[in-house]
This record gives structure tokens, sequence and C-alpha cells, in this order.
């Protein structure tokens, strides 16, 4: 029973950073309908802005290495740079091909995805690098003493981030002016254009804010296992974790990546050796498409009603 | 001036219902297939043959097949590699298993162990669309690549995966030589090809492009969906699963299950959105834009910027001169090179005159 509650545990908290990078999906696949295949290189990229800088700025700088300025000088150097790119991807990709059918926008961001993912080794160099967030990946000493369940105190960390990450979000979305056009852009593109809201501004601060998720995102994953280039795989642990949970929403994405992550853990430790182990890689998928077929929509997403 | 079908008349049925019905058209199609099925093999280099045209043939089947299923049947497939694979495994099972098997007899039942299997992931198409089924096929993806690891019968109980090809050989004729394997693989793909145009054309293609355009209405004037869809996933394994043997047979020789992984399934689709959707020339020419598009690149990036960058950088830019171009294609020409091609006729109809 307590391997049980163990495995759960981890499960569920895996998930959570699995919903973190899922939560960047749907961002934009709500403001702008786009499925962005290329969140998982923003991941990547971001992650890698993020280190290189904290190299650069002691290095070159002058600044002291590992100190809390170069941390936030660094957190914010890369939020700008993913800032930059969403803005020049609204730009270059995405402005031309208003209009398109969604597959060959799919398309131009899966064209993204190779762009950013070369753009960013270029920069940085494809070498192996480690985070530092100063947090240890260590059990959580008197749970384990107790009860005797190893909760690791990163993952309940990085739990405690992307919750705090969906409520500001959800704040956002509810209490701004630009959260109320953010909606009215998701419910109906030209409905809010006819009243005026700015599309284009819309779509920057969309990619703004899901390359704000992506920054977080890579940080809590480059911790993890080490920024490279394996971070853009993230997008596929993410995809299951959409389709279930719909993607149009934000509560979504987090039961979503709840469910995927605690069944697939489970299963990788009690079906999986049935069956020779490895199953981590396509469970989830079966799982998210079983639930599908009950659910076509998602656990949360619109109910689609198809007219002719 | 010299494109135009006046004085060209059509005074039976079957002339109504060519494939190309203008003379030129005809001539061209001849010349051409002169020119890749017999002047190709008798001149080309050895390097042409191998690594560029036989995987071009062999790209453009599985191309067509993604085609058929996303530009005819309108369901976005992201899974294609792995019904390659399912093909390759097969033919080389069947050949493997069954003494005297012929080739062309294990390349038709690997393309049906590939439909069969393309059914049984197909049938999610029935409740879920866009999106939605696209991420699911991913599902097909890691699955069958999975299954084809981790039960060591599909390769023999080779240690490392890795199967090599048999011989091919057909009456006794054994195709070695790249030129042989070049021409088998050339008129199956021709005959395949053939196929699919005059598949697309008669009233099961016309059922198919239905429910692209819109499924609900197709089955409101009663095209039965489940039909339609199952046969689209079927026909679009089986040219999966041929190529997918053909890409074991005649192109690599060697192959592995995660040889046929997410990034071959992404270019079949690339191939398929640049040469353009829903057109069977398209497949072709994105299949040879794909292919060359990288051994381009590679050619020129150190002889344009020299070798003093380092392989990595070189690599690195190739991605993004790649993903730049894709990007490019999709904002010029979102309806792909086939329909340049299209543009290339009609104007050379009225060339030279200006009406």
């Amino acid at each position: 029973m307590q391997f049980f509650i163990e495995v759960l545990i981890g499960g569920l908290l895996s998930g959570v950073m699995y919903a973190l990078v899922a939560l960047g999906f749907v961002l934009i696949y709500k403001a702008s309908g786009v499925f962005n295949f290329a969140q998982g290189a923003m991941v990547f990229f971001a992650a890698l802005s993020f280190v290189g800088f904290q190299e650069v700025l002691p290095a070159r700088f002058g600044m002291e290495a590992g100190s809390a300025a170069v941390f936030w000088l660094s957190f914010l150097l890369a939020f700008a740079t993913m800032v930059v790119l969403g803005i020049a991807t609204e730009r270059i990709v995405l402005r031309p091909l208003v209009n398109q059918p969604p597959i060959t926008l799919f398309m131009a961001t899966i064209g993204l995805t190779y762009v950013v993912e070369g753009l960013a080794q270029m920069t940085w160099g494809a070498n192996v690098r480690g985070l530092e967030l100063g947090i240890m990946d260590e059990p959580i000493g008197w749970l384990m003493d107790d009860y005797g369940i190893g909760v690791s105190k990163f993952d309940l960390f990085a739990a405690g981030v992307a919750a705090s990450l969906v409520a500001l979000l959800a704040a956002l979305f509810q209490y701004t002016k630009v959260g109320r056009a953010l909606r009215a852009v998701a419910d109906d593109h030209q409905a809010a254009l006819s009243i005026g809201i700015p599309l284009q501004t819309i779509w920057r601060v969309v990619w703004a804010v899901a390359g704000f998720v992506a920054l977080v995102a890579g940080m809590i994953w480059g911790a993890r296992n080490g920024v490279q280039f394996a971070l853009t795989f993230t997008a596929l642990k993410a995809l299951p974790v959409l389709i279930l949970g719909g993607f149009t929403s934000v509560p979504g994405a987090i039961v979503g990546g709840l469910i995927i992550g605690a069944s697939e853990k489970l299963a990788e430790v009690y079906v999986g050796p049935l069956v020779g182990g490895g199953i981590e890689g396509w469970f989830p998928y079966m799982l998210a498409l079983a639930f599908l077929l009950v659910r076509p929509e998602g656990l949360f997403g619109e109910r689609h009603i198809d007219r002719v | 001036m010299l494109y135009r079908e006046a004085g060209q008349f059509k005074s039976s049925y079957a002339e109504d219902g060519r494939i190309f019905p203008i003379r030129q058209d005809r001539v061209g199609f001849t010349l051409l297939m002169l020119v890749f099925g017999v002047a190709v093999p008798l001149l080309a280099n050895e390097y042409w043959l191998k690594a560029i045209l036989t995987p071009v043939l062999i790209f453009s089947l599985a191309a067509i097949g993604l085609n058929i299923l996303t530009g005819y049947a309108g369901q976005l497939s992201l899974g294609s590699a792995a019904f390659m694979a399912v093909g390759a495994f097969a033919a080389y099972n069947f050949i493997l298993r069954v003494d005297g098997m012929p080739f062309l007899l294990a390349l038709a039942l690997a393309g049906l162990a590939a439909a069969l299997v393309g059914v049984l992931f197909g049938l999610p198409s029935l409740r879920i669309k866009g999106f939605y089924l696209a991420v699911a096929t991913l599902a097909a993806q890691f699955f069958i690549v999975w299954v084809l690891v981790k039960f060591p019968w599909f390769s023999n109980h080779s240690s490392s995966g890795v199967v090599t090809a048999q011989e091919v050989s057909i009456l006794g004729y054994a195709f070695v030589s790249p030129e042989a394997k070049y021409v088998l693989t050339f008129l199956v793909v021709a005959v395949l090809a053939l196929a699919a145009k005059n598949l697309v054309r008669s009233a099961t293609g016309r059922a198919w492009m239905a429910v692209r355009d819109m499924d609900v209405a197709a089955q409101v004037i009663g095209f039965r969906l489940m039909r339609t869809k199952l046969l689209a996933f079927a026909v679009s394994s089986f040219y999966c699963g041929v190529a997918g043997a053909l890409y074991a047979y005649t192109y690599i020789g060697t192959v592995e299950p995660e040889g046929f992984n997410l990034d071959l399934s992404f270019k079949i689709l690339f191939m398929i959105i640049i040469g353009g959707v829903g057109s069977i020339l398209g497949a072709f020419l994105g299949a040879a834009f794909i292919v060359l598009l990288p051994i381009l690149l590679d050619n020129l990036v150190p002889a344009l910027f020299g070798d003093a960058l380092g392989a990595g950088f070189a690599s690195n830019l190739q991605l993004i001169i790649f993903g730049g171009l894709i990007i490019f294609f999709l904002i010029v020409e979102p309806h792909g090179l086939a329909r340049l091609w299209q543009i290339a006729k009609e104007k050379l109809r009225l060339w030279p005159f200006p009406h």
C-alpha cells in the first residue's frame, strides 16, 4: 500500500510537470486556434537561454556567479528573448497565414520547431547543461520517517509552481482588461475584431505568455533532467494530456496532466513488467485514445456541435 | 500556343474519361515515363540511383498513401511511418517464414497487413476529428514501434533489433544492382500511382472528398461514413506498407523499428503539404523536394560558408533553413508545388498571347 501511494504521488507530481507544458499549448490554441507544435522547442529554447545568460552574465559583465541578481536578471532576459520570439512568430509566420486552414498553421509551427531548435543550439551550443534552482531532489524527511513514503521535495516544489502559475493565469484571464479581450478572441475571432479588439496585439500577448509558461516549464524540467535537446520531447508528453483535458481548457490541462501522470507511472509499475516494460512511451496515448472514444472533445473541451 | 486543346474532340465516353484528356499531356507523360523508366537506369550513376531516385520514388508512394488519407479523405494522420514499419517487417517475416514466397506476393501481403493495422487504428476516426485524431494517430506511431522492438519474434530474435532484408529475386532474376532495384521500385510505384490516380477519380474517391469537405453533410446525403473512412485508412496504410517494404528491400537493406520514427512521419506529412494536399502529382513533387533539400543544403552550406563554422553550426543552419523554407512555402503557396504546375499550365495555354 505504501508503495502504491508512493507511485501514485510520484505520478501525480510528474503529471503536474506535463500539465505545465500542456498549458502553453492550451493558451495559444484557445486564443488563436493554432495548434502550436513548437511549444516543446520553445521550452528548450527558453531553458537554454536562461542557462546561457547565467553563464554569460558572470563571464562577460563581472557579476557574481550564482547570486540572486544573476538568477533574476537571467530570468528576465530569457523572458525578454521569448517575448521577442513570440512577436517575431506572430509577425513573420502567423500574420501572412491568417485565414488558412488549421492544418496549414499546424504545419507552419512544425517548420517553426525546426527553426527554433536550430536557433537555440546555434546561439547557445548543444552541450548538456545543469540547472540549479536550489531545491534538492530528495525525499521529504518527516514523510519518509513517519510513513515510509518517499515524496521528492523537488516534485512538490514543481507542483507548487504549477499551481501558482495556473492561479496567476486564471486571474489574468478573469480580472484584467487584456484577459477579457483574450477570452473574447477565444470565443469568436470575428466578433472580437468587430467590437474593436486588436487581434494582432492579443496574439502577441498570448505568444509572450506562452513563452513565459515555456520558460517556467523549461527551468523545472531542465533542473530535473539537465538542459538538453531532450527537452523538446516534453511536447510529446504534453499531447496526450491535451487530448484528454481538451485543447481549450486550462483546468483541463491540469486535470489531464494529473490523470496521465498518475496512470502512466502506475501502469509502468504494475502492468509494465507483464509485457516487457517501456510502455511509458505509448500508454498515455492509448489511455487518451480510449477516453476520447467516450468523450470525443476531451474532459473539459467545448462540445462540438455539427451543423450542415 | 503549343499547349492547346483546340481541335481535340472527345467522341466517346472512354475518351472523355481519360486521365490525360489533352494530347500534349499524354505525350509529355509518355516521355516522362520513358526518361525515368528507361533512360535514367541506363544513364544515371550509382549515387543518384541509390541515394536520390530510389528513395524519392519510395517516399512518393508513402506520400500518396498519406495523401489519400489526409488530402482526399481529410483525416489528419501523424502515424504514416509506423504503417511503413508494419509493411517492412511484414514483408521480412513473410519471406523469412514462408518457403518460396514470391517477392511481389510478399509485397502485396505486407501492404495488406499494414492495411489491417491501419483499419484498427482508423476506428477512432469515427468518433474523433481534427487535431484530436492527429494526436490519436500518434498512439499508432508509438505503439507499433514499441511492439516491433519489444517482441523479438518480429525481427527474428536479432539481438540488436536490426533486420537485414533478404535478396530480392523474381522468377529467378536477382535484383542486386542499384539499376535493377531502381527499375523494380519504379514499376511498383508506377502501377500503384496509376491505381491511386484512378481510385481518386472513381466513386470511392468522390466519397472520400465528400467526407473530407464535411462529413455530417456527406452522411446526410447517404455516404456510409464508417465504410468510407475505414476504406481510406485501409488504402492509405496499404500504400504506406508497400512503401515501407520497398524502403527495406530496395533502398536501405537493413531496417530497425526505431528508424520508422515520428521524424519520418513528419517528413511524409511535409511532402504532401509542400507537394500539394489532395494531388497525386504533388506527392511526387513533394517527395523529390524533401529528399533533395537536405542533400542540396549539405553541399551548399559548406560551399557558401566554408568549413570554418564546424559541423555543429552547419547542421543547425540546415535545421533553420529547412524549417524556414517550409514556412516560406506555406506562406507563398499553401496549395503546394502541384498548384504551381497547374498555374503554369493555364499560362501555357495562352502563351505567347495575352488573352
